[in-house]
């Protein structure tokens, strides 16, 4: 059985679009500041001593290696049930998967950045005196972060892209706003090709920009 | 801005002075200095010293052990055996109930203070202006005032003759500019010793003129220690006092840079000499 494409049931869904992408974007926000910021982490802890390298290997594998679905469900449904464990509500249990899954992922994009990094900046900062921190701050991470930003902006679109993972426990995104409206009123056509649309409208500028930053921070 | 203070030999006079010492006494002293590099002995049981107050350099086939002297005065490398003492104090050793022990980052850190060095690549960070390369070491480690730092920067980069290049970025410069700012970057920090590393073997041909006008400058208006490792024998013989021969990570031959260039006692600075003139 075949129907034709109904404009009115677009209009009609619209205001759910909206709250849908909020949440999406919202969840993408917070992914995204704890990808990078515990990426970052990740990579310097890796150029520390042993002790602290180590453990962060064996923790960034383990996640990287295991299936964000899962990630996302220990974190709704297994972490209340352990003794003190938080509820998370679907948003920040959401956040936190993406961000988590995406911080090792980003740890080696942050790590090939620092190490790109010459050797000599890393001795002209030794033969200054400049502490260690200061250099980190100061020389190394602003020349990493420049070979950096395309490879994360890539990473921004891939979480983008996995946002819908989040509906599974609960988070009305725009996937599950769009799969909602049809079960309510037996549309699904529309509501499912919006969102379609919403994905690639927002996430193709969003690597074409990428690209032009990618031009104008390949050289100083 | 041009304060009696601020006429580049001024400037260039206050970085550095010898704390006391009385010339003649050594600033730097190697004691039986070994440094291995897997098999390959690169330092074998070294023991020299430099007067404060001079210019050294070293020469010697590549692969002779002068860039490790550098490395090891610069802490950037350990030596595997021996002691290393600057103005006074061990490197990468302190003295502890009389006995030398491994030193903390504290101590290396103000021992390396007393140092400073100007590299092949030059090494400048290219994420900052020419200005800040050149203050961010004295605000950060001597905790010198912002402005105090800025109006000494620009009295060394005077000195280094680019002045207008002060707001640009280290690549929109040439190798010598660079390298000059390099040097005035190293002065900076009132360095009592100024460690050089081939400091134009980088540089278009060209170029070497400027950057070795600028060091011959500093030389003789200042009381910096220098150690200097190039193969620019014009140079050597220019600035300074006393020629280190090195082959095979031993000294061969060490005296006036006229008894080394024009009378070595040995065969293998002569053979080494005619192979660079």
């Amino acid at each position: 059985m075949s129907r034709s494409w109904n404009w009115d049931a677009v209009w009609d869904f619209m205001p759910y679009f909206w709250d849908g992408l909020l949440l999406t974007l919202q969840a993408l926000l917070f992914g995204t500041l704890l990808a990078f910021s515990l990426g970052l982490v990740w990579a310097i802890a890796l150029r520390g001593p042993r002790w602290v390298a180590w453990p962060v290997i064996g923790v960034t594998e383990f996640v990287r290696n295991t299936p964000l679905l899962i990630q996302l469900f220990f974190l709704f449904f297994v972490i209340p049930d352990l003794p003190g464990g938080p509820t998370l509500s679907p948003l920040v249990a959401g956040s936190i998967g993406l961000g988590l899954h995406y911080s090792t992922y980003t740890m080696e994009v942050y790590r090939a950045g620092i190490e790109g990094v010459p050797a000599g900046q890393w001795e002209a900062a030794r033969a200054l005196s400049l502490p260690m921190g200061h250099t980190w701050r100061a020389v190394i991470l602003p020349q990493a972060f420049r070979r950096t930003v395309p490879a994360l902006g890539n990473y921004v679109i891939a979480m983008l892209k996995e946002t819908p993972l989040i509906s599974t426990i609960g988070l009305t995104e725009l996937l599950l706003t769009a799969r909602e409206y049809g079960v309510q009123s037996f549309n699904f056509m529309e509501p499912i090709t919006v969102v379609g649309v919403a994905f690639i409208v927002i996430a193709y500028p969003a690597s074409l920009l990428i690209r032009v930053l990618e031009r104008r921070l390949a050289t100083y | 801005m041009n304060t009696p203070n601020d006429t580049p030999a001024g400037a260039a006079g206050e970085a550095g002075s010898t704390g006391g010492r009385s010339p003649g006494e050594d600033l730097i002293t190697f004691t039986d200095v070994t440094k291995r590099f897997g098999d390959n002995v690169v330092l074998d049981d070294l023991c020299f010293g430099v007067e404060a107050n001079k210019h050294v350099t070293l020469i010697g086939p590549s692969g002779s052990g002068k860039t490790t002297i550098l490395r090891l005065l610069m802490t950037l490398a350990k030596p595997d055996e021996g002691t290393i003492e600057v103005d006074g104090e061990y490197l990468t050793h302190e003295r502890k109930n009389g006995k030398l022990v491994p030193a903390g980052e504290a101590h290396n850190r103000a021992v390396r203070k007393k140092i400073g060095m100007v590299f092949q690549q030059f090494n400048l960070f290219p994420n900052m202006r020419v200005l800040r390369n050149v203050t961010e070491a004295p605000v950060h480690v001597l905790g010198m005032e912002k402005d105090e730092a800025e109006e000494r920067a620009r009295g060394l980069i005077e000195l280094v003759g680019l002045t207008e290049h002060l707001d640009k970025y280290p690549t929109q410069l040439s190798g010598g500019q660079q390298q000059r700012v390099a040097i005035a970057r190293a002065l900076a920090m009132r360095p009592k010793v100024l460690l050089l590393d081939e400091v134009t073997s980088a540089l278009d041909p060209e170029l070497v003129a400027g950057v070795l006008d600028v060091l011959r400058d500093i030389a003789r208006s200042t009381d910096i220690t220098m150690v200097c490792v190039t193969h620019e024998m014009s140079f050597a013989r220019d600035i300074s006092q006393k020629v280190l021969m090195f082959d095979q990570g031993k000294i061969v031959e060490s005296g006036s840079p006229d008894k080394i260039f024009n009378d070595p006692d040995h065969e293998r600075t002569r053979e080494f000499l005619s192979s660079v003139h």
